[in-house]
């Protein structure tokens, strides 16, 4: 590394990241407005869905007193431009499904689920690491054929199809495992030893299908390390195999693949979407899900924009990671 | 396809494995992969139309029957034939991939030619609006899309569509913008080509092969996010059975035990996916030898 006194330059990431927010401004102002446009241009009604079957026999006046109270009568933009100024003072509109404030649903949520993504993260890196330096250790071995295969068919799963074959193998087959949500049916109260039991499944199965990507870049990262001058020179020095592995190849080879992570953000989402709902975990993923379902649209717009929010986040995490990991990028994007 | 193979053909056949060249192992990937995809569209175009089956054929005394001779996947919860709704499921999912990848490879195209066509502003803010549509997670804006548009073919594959063109536009892009720095176009240009002929003639052809790969690449892509969406119930119409859709409808059954009616159509989701991976992959070789080492994915 060549900040050789462990200073991080915190200037210059801490302008990136003031000027990456400016940039992220605009964006989500887009995605706002887009959001907005699409619901304008579909034949969703929020009249209809709020009012419910009583939609069906309410008179014309109710229904036209209910438009103007929802301002659905307002133009796109005016609507828009008042969720925006309430959004900013921490008021989100309420959630039909939920039946209750959608940052109150937020808040509840957002918790569980980033309680599962960082687990799942963890398991990812954890034995994608490993894996990937046991699969470059021999290349063309028959343990990295065998994991380059694995990993190519799981990055081909749907995680859905994962998170339903592992309920049915772990929970009903062996019963060793809840099959679904945060705690037992019989108790109310979220204690630990529940919450841990019920996180494994989900968790794991979001880690595994996040594995593929991780293995084969650490792999790919490890081995053409293991090619590399400062490898050769260890060697050279008589350093046993272990310390040139994990000294050597793996810190040069794993540096590029943890600068990715940030920019996995997405697919953890995708997965989270499809993992929570099968395992019926309480998060903002099974939410956001949800509230499509039922068309609520004050939660999916919350949602999506919270959903870009974290990804344009973690590409900031990313670009600082890897302006830290190599000097020469620096911090000027 | 026809080619390929032919090539192929004129390769020895040498299965030992070379070590770290894998050539041997490589050649292997790319037949197999070659079979199965054939296997899979005969499979998806020949069996409907020849077999007088009715896959919507309900038997109630043989439901929820496990693999046998007579039914190789199954039955499900009303005694369909489970290996019979799978392959009308993939015909589903592999047709409304197909659809909502061309479209998207189109839109891609048409955008990223454009935006490297006239540079400048234009440029700029075509390419913003690919990275602002590219901050939304692609299942979720597909999620929102299709649930404001209520769930149905169309509104999938327009959700799907909308979603994967931006990867086409950035690749089509910067080939473009590659392309247009070489010799043979200033010579086209200094022979007094016209703009259109330079752009129909001389450019699109060497932007083709990228895009071609892209879209055969975005087919499965396209596939798993139909079938996610079906599966999260907004997708496809349950009597328009694609893959997600069995696996949606096999979940009462997976809780009363019964593992094959989920198993069946993920893996029939697999293995046409690593097929056309370990196709593309060979292929991307031949038009981009340099990046041989990079990943298949």
């Amino acid at each position: 590394m060549t900040y050789p006194d462990r200073k991080l330059p915190w200037g210059p990431m801490a302008r990136m990241a003031g000027r990456r927010t400016l940039f992220a401004a605009p964006v989500l102002l887009v995605v706002t407005f887009g959001v907005f446009a699409v619901a304008a241009a579909s034949p969703f009604d929020p009249v209809k869905a709020y009012a419910g079957t009583a939609g069906l026999t309410a008179s014309q006046e109710n229904l036209d007193q209910l438009r103007a109270n929802l301002g659905v009568d307002q133009p796109l933009v005016e609507r828009w431009w008042h969720w925006l100024t309430s959004a900013v003072t921490g008021d989100l509109g309420d959630s039909s499904v939920m039946r209750q404030p959608v940052a109150d649903v937020i808040t509840e949520r957002l918790g569980w689920s980033v309680l599962l993504a960082v687990t799942a993260f963890l398991v990812a890196i954890l034995l994608g690491t490993s894996l990937g330096v046991l699969a470059a250790r021999r290349q063309g071995g028959w343990l990295d054929r065998a994991v380059s295969s694995a990993a190519y068919t799981l990055e081909a799963a749907p995680a859905f199809w994962l998170g339903l074959l592992a309920m049915w193998f772990f929970a009903l087959r062996l019963g060793v495992l809840p099959a679904g949500g945060l705690t037992d049916t019989d108790s109310d109260v979220v204690t630990f030893g529940q919450v841990a039991t019920h996180l494994v499944l989900p968790a794991a199965v979001l880690g595994v299908s996040q594995l593929p990507w991780f293995f084969l870049y650490v792999r790919q990262g490890v081995a053409d390390a293991l090619e590399e001058d400062p490898v050769r020179g260890a060697r050279a020095r008589g350093l046993n195999e272990r310390t040139v592995l994990l000294g050597h190849a793996l810190r040069s080879g794993m540096l590029p693949t943890l600068t990715l992570v940030g920019s996995r953000v997405p697919e953890l989402i995708t997965g989270a979407l499809l993992v929570e709902t099968v395992f019926s975990w309480p998060g903002i993923a099974a939410a956001t899900v949800q509230a499509a379902t039922s068309v609520d649209f004050p939660l999916l717009a919350a949602l999506t924009v919270l959903a870009t929010a974290a990804v344009l986040a973690g590409n900031l995490l990313s670009d600082l990671l890897y302006g830290l990991a190599d000097p020469r990028v620096g911090f000027d994007g | 396809m026809a080619e390929l193979t032919r090539e192929l053909a004129a390769e020895p056949a040498v299965w030992r494995s070379h070590g770290r060249t894998r050539r041997s192992t490589r050649t292997l990937r790319v037949r197999t992969s070659a079979v199965i995809v054939t296997a899979v569209v005969l499979a998806v175009l020949v069996v409907p139309p020849l077999a007088h089956l009715d896959q919507q054929a309900v038997d109630l005394s043989m439901k929820l029957r496990p693999p046998s001779p007579a039914h190789p996947f199954g039955t499900d919860d009303v005694g369909r034939d489970l290996l019979l709704r799978c392959v009308y499921g993939l015909r589903v999912s592999l047709l409304v991939g197909l659809v909502a990848a061309l479209v998207a490879t189109f839109i891609g195209t048409a955008v990223g030619a454009a935006a490297a066509a006239f540079g400048g502003w234009t440029d700029r803010v075509v390419m913003r609006i690919v990275d602002t549509f590219s901050s939304i997670p692609h299942l979720l804006l597909g999620i929102f899309i299709v649930a404001m548009f209520r769930p149905g073919v169309w509104p999938v594959i327009v959700s799907v569509a909308l979603t994967h063109w931006l990867s086409t536009a950035r690749i089509v892009r910067s080939e473009v913008l590659s392309l247009r720095s070489r010799p043979y176009i200033d010579a086209a240009v200094s022979g007094g080509a016209s703009r259109w002929r330079v752009a129909v003639r001389h450019l699109l052809p060497g932007v083709l092969p990228q895009a071609g790969l892209a879209a055969v690449l975005m087919v499965p892509h396209a596939m798993w996010h139909e079938s996610a969406l079906s599966f999260l119930g907004l997708g496809l119409p349950t009597h328009q059975a694609s893959l997600g859709n069995l696996v949606q409808s096999a979940r009462s059954s997976l809780l009363a035990g019964d593992w094959w009616p989920t198993l069946f159509p993920g893996l029939l989701l697999i293995i046409p996916t690593l097929a056309i991976a370990g196709l593309a992959g060979s292929w991307r070789e031949r038009i981009n030898p340099r990046r041989r080492s990079e990943l298949m994915l």
